[in-house]
């Protein structure tokens, strides 16, 4: 009985992430988990369009008035960077996983190639979409 | 060894009973199976997406229904849809500590991933069948 009594004494408890330091990895690693986060609830967005285009003319009317407002269009552009962001994070990742890219400097040139690499794709995709669309009607 | 279970059992058959023991790295491994076919399926919808900006619904239903973009949208579906469905079971495991908090959100994230993935499927599945 003293040693049940024991086992569910308090434990000190290991500091959590709020005592570190902000660095770059640190900032990454949170980065790819709120953006995986986001892109989680964001997938309802492309549900709704796959439905709405199923559905009939009138279903997808509503949904290409709601992506054609500013604030469609934002959130079109916030997903696409979330989810290029998430990728190529993903894809560093992957290369920590074969045991490459470990080294200090390593993390931190894929960490800025990473923010770097999503932002002109972004931008890529927001201009050749602008471009699709006639110039922006 | 003094632990609460009898003498006959061997030290870990305490913790035998936390876990299944068959599965460890399964969830890694699927999350990292999925994030690898992940990449090309979003670039090829991202291009699929960014092609039809505009078109009119009938030019949807043409597209979307074509055998070679709806397998491509059908796959990326169920690809994220499970990996969405193994990463926020981390988050949860992480954040969510009490005992039904944690189990309502693991319940409302597989109904979500199930829901979102299989309405979306259904949806392809019907532009594909013309109906």
């Amino acid at each position: 009985m003293a040693e049940a009594n024991l086992s569910r004494r308090e434990r000190p408890l290991s500091p959590h992430i709020q005592i570190y330091k902000w660095t770059l990895p640190f900032l990454m690693s949170g980065f790819h988990r709120v953006t995986g986060f986001v892109l989680y609830f964001g997938f309802a967005l492309i549900a709704w369009w796959l439905i709405a285009a199923a559905s009939g003319p009138s279903a997808y009317a509503n949904v290409q008035w709601f992506y054609g407002t500013w604030i469609g269009r934002l959130v079109l552009l916030g997903y696409t960077w979330a989810l290029i962001h998430h990728t190529i994070g993903g894809l560093r990742h992957l290369i920590w996983d074969t045991g490459r890219g470990l080294k200090d400097r390593e993390i931190d040139w894929l960490a800025r190639a990473t923010i770097g690499g999503s932002i002109v794709l972004t931008l890529l995709v927001a201009v050749v979409s602008y471009l699709v669309m006639g110039g922006g009607r | 060894m003094a632990n609460d279970t009898s003498p006959m059992h061997n030290p870990p058959t305490p913790a035998r009973y936390y876990a299944s023991a068959h599965g460890g790295t399964q969830t890694f491994w699927h999350q990292r199976i999925t994030s690898v076919a992940g990449v090309p399926l979003t670039v090829a919808f991202i291009a699929i997406v960014v092609a039809l900006l505009g078109r009119n619904h009938a030019a949807i239903v043409q597209v979307l229904g074509s055998p070679l973009v709806a397998i491509v949208v059908i796959l990326f579906v169920a690809t994220i849809a499970y990996h969405m469905w193994i990463g926020m079971q981390e988050i949860i495991v992480d954040y969510v500590h009490g005992p039904v908090a944690k189990y309502l959100a693991l319940f409302g994230n597989m109904f979500f991933c199930s829901v979102v993935g299989l309405a979306s499927i259904y949806a392809v599945l019907k532009l594909s069948s013309g109906v």
